[in-house]
């Protein structure tokens, strides 16, 4: 199980490899980690911690479009949950209670989409399309049009503080990881999820309850994003209405295609999604650490995208499935996944 | 019984007529033809970039990146007319070429690697919206003579409304894009393709060419609304139109195109554009609301017409099919 975990996340693994070793050509102090105030310091836990947003995001969003679907509306759910997060710590709450709105908030907006998805059978991307125009509107009336800031300690600990020395988003995101990749590999629920990607009206008559799968994996996807909205609000200690996740919704779903994971729905793999949001924020720090202007950071975005996209391209692959078809001689028929007969080709990538 | 698109398209337009007289029962001088022209005016770039979406959404695509595009347009247009002495017309004319080839780009991307629009435009709207940092941060004034002569070409119309070029353009383009989508050989292969692709290529609908021509003419029409934005602010500013897709596509749907294409109308698209319009106009008569409500109601308007066009059509598939059948269709 662990070694096919592991021959599944390689590419991602190397590519997380390339990118951090151009971070530590730029910047040869990168790999330092050192302990200051019962605190660990260093550029590398600054990737993981700056990251867990995206890495948050992206748990839900495999999910979600490990169903044929797809969850445009984390951002706003972001920007919700801190909001509310915000509104009841101000209010005089404790941080626990206000945790505990901003989760409920974030599973009310999950079973919104689910509802639309699975009951109303409106397409994804419609679906959460709703949610993400209307939702920032939903956030700034509940900080009535301002940044809400606030004092509570606990409630920036989520954000800013540590646990046993490691910042506490870190925790979050590895605990919140882990657990949902237990909960769906260690039971038959991923192999459900991935049968209504596939093919759901005939998941449905193999008996899969899919309605009530689906709305639990966007259940999942707001519950995520909640988090990640309520760590991006402690860590500026208040809630900003208009830019909190503000494409984030891009960037998780990016983490999701770096991560290997076919946007057409089928089969999924959290850990490399999580690996493919480390990829992102790594990207972004090399920008950083190398003083390249940080203008040039979109454009690098979108050429990764446009190489990972030809790599993951239905046609290349299959030239590359021909080709080692070709190369090795002992099979010499092989039953290729073409659907149309076609001439093996040189790559194009 | 009636065709489920066109009652979507009457109900738009019930809802918008309705919705005006509302607001000028509450505000009459809501009806002036200044309210009017500066509906056109104000609406002029968001309208062009919805035509240009309802030929990829009704292709059954989707296209994430003519905010970006519209904002690169900008910056591209003040950097070229502030260093170098090219007349403007020169620079619509490469900046139309531009856009064009990158949607034809993108929509050959979409084609030949067979990826989803949707992360291959993702790609666009990063690709675009970088560029556009990369040839300034800073807001670039437009200052060229040129420019002030085209602001002043107006139409003043009895009762103070001024039509301005940019709503005249808006205008011709939704016209033209009527005449290719319902005259057209071209536009009925836009609608075959987005009924279903795979019987479109049976039928022969030369689907590649089809793909590309939707798509270079989705960011030729996102380039021209870059003009029209740039003549209207008369600067480039790369962090401008940030979410403009998302109003395009609200503006598509609330129009009663489906988004999973090969049903709707154009003209639907006209009125979804006035409808959004016209609730911001009326929150800046009345003054109190505050402008977020925009967003929540542009979302519940968005939500009720995807819900009616799921109803209509449950009505119309309800008499051919069992019922049961029909609750599996997605």
């Amino acid at each position: 199980m662990i070694a096919a975990t592991f021959r599944r996340v390689l590419p991602q693994l190397l590519i997380l490899g390339v990118v951090l070793l151009l971070n530590f050509a730029v910047f040869p102090g990168f790999f330092h980690i050192e302990v200051q105030n019962g605190r660990l310091f260093g550029n590398l836990i600054d990737v993981l911690n700056r990251g867990a947003p995206v890495a948050l995001l992206s748990i839900g969003m495999t999910l979600v479009i490990a169903t044929k679907g797809i969850d445009l509306s984390v951002g706003a759910v972001m920007a919700i949950a801190g909001a509310v997060a915000a509104s009841v710590v101000t209010g005089g709450a404790g941080w626990f209670t206000a945790l505990l709105a901003a989760l409920a908030a974030g599973l009310a907006c999950g079973l919104w989409n689910g509802m639309l998805v699975a009951f109303f059978r409106v397409q994804p991307i419609v679906a959460t399309l709703v949610l993400m125009v209307a939702g920032r509107g939903v956030a700034q009336l509940i900080t009535e049009g301002k940044i809400m800031t606030f004092l509570n300690e606990g409630l920036i600990h989520l954000g800013a503080g540590t646990v046993f020395g490691i910042p506490t988003p870190i925790v979050i995101w590895l605990a919140m990881g882990a657990l949902v990749t237990l909960v769906v590999r260690r039971t038959a629920l991923g192999m459900l999820i991935e049968a209504i990607g596939i093919n759901e009206t005939a998941s449905r008559l193999a008996g899969i309850n899919s309605r009530v799968l689906l709305v639990t994996v966007y259940l999942t996807s707001g519950f995520v994003a909640a988090l990640a909205g309520v760590i991006v609000a402690a860590d500026i200690k208040g809630a900003d209405a208009n830019n909190a996740g503000l494409w984030m919704e891009l960037d998780a779903i990016l983490a999701v295609v770096i991560g290997g994971n076919s946007l057409l729905g089928g089969r999924f793999s959290i850990v490399a999604s999580l690996l493919g949001a480390l990829i992102i924020q790594s990207v972004n720090s090399v920008i950083l650490l190398s003083g390249m202007p940080p203008e040039f950071n979109l454009v690098i975005k979108a050429l990764i995208i446009i190489v990972i996209l030809v790599i993951q391209s239905p046609i290349v692959k299959q030239s590359i499935y021909l080709l080692r078809a070709k190369a090795s001689s002992t099979v010499s028929d092989m039953p290729g996944p073409a659907s149309r007969p076609q001439p093996a080709k040189e790559t194009r990538s | 019984m009636m065709r489920s698109p066109r009652l979507a398209l009457y109900i738009t337009m019930t809802t918008f007529v309705l919705a005006f007289l509302i607001s000028a029962s509450q505000y009459p001088s809501m009806l002036s033809t200044r309210v009017v022209a500066n509906l056109l005016t104000d609406n002029a770039f968001l309208g062009l970039t919805a035509v240009g979406m309802t030929f990829v959404i009704l292709s059954g695509g989707i296209d994430l990146s003519v905010g970006s595009v519209i904002a690169f347009s900008g910056v591209f247009l003040a950097v070229i007319l502030r260093d170098t002495s090219m007349h403007p017309l020169v620079a619509f004319v490469l900046l139309l070429m531009v856009t064009t080839a990158f949607g034809a780009a993108m929509g050959s991307i979409i084609h030949y690697l067979e990826m989803p629009p949707f992360i291959v435009t993702l790609a666009g709207m990063f690709l675009m919206r970088g560029l556009a940092y990369v040839l300034s941060t800073d807001s670039v004034p437009i200052t060229h003579p040129f420019y002030d002569t085209i602001q002043d070409v107006v139409w003043k119309a009895p009762g103070g409304g001024r039509f301005r070029l940019i709503g005249g353009i808006m205008i011709l383009a939704y016209i033209v894009a009527m005449i290719v989508l319902h005259k057209t050989r071209f536009g009925r292969n836009v609608y075959a393709l987005g009924g279903s692709a795979g019987t479109a290529r049976l039928m022969g609908v030369p689907i590649a060419r089809t793909t590309i021509t939707i798509y270079a003419i989705g960011g030729g029409l996102a380039g021209l609304a870059g003009i029209v934005y740039s003549i209207y602010t008369s600067a480039g500013y790369s962090l401008a139109t940030v979410g403009v897709e998302l109003d395009a596509i609200a503006a598509v749907v609330i129009g009663g195109t489906l988004l999973s294409g090969g049903s709707g109308y154009v003209a639907g698209t006209f009125f979804g554009i006035l409808i959004m319009g016209l609730i911001q106009t009326y929150i800046v008569f009345d003054g109190t609301l505050s402008s977020w409500w925009t967003k929540i109601v542009i979302g519940g308007l968005l939500f009720a017409f995807i819900m009616l066009q799921k109803a209509l059509g449950w009505a119309t598939t309800k008499g051919r099919r069992p019922a049961s059948e029909s609750a599996t269709q997605s």
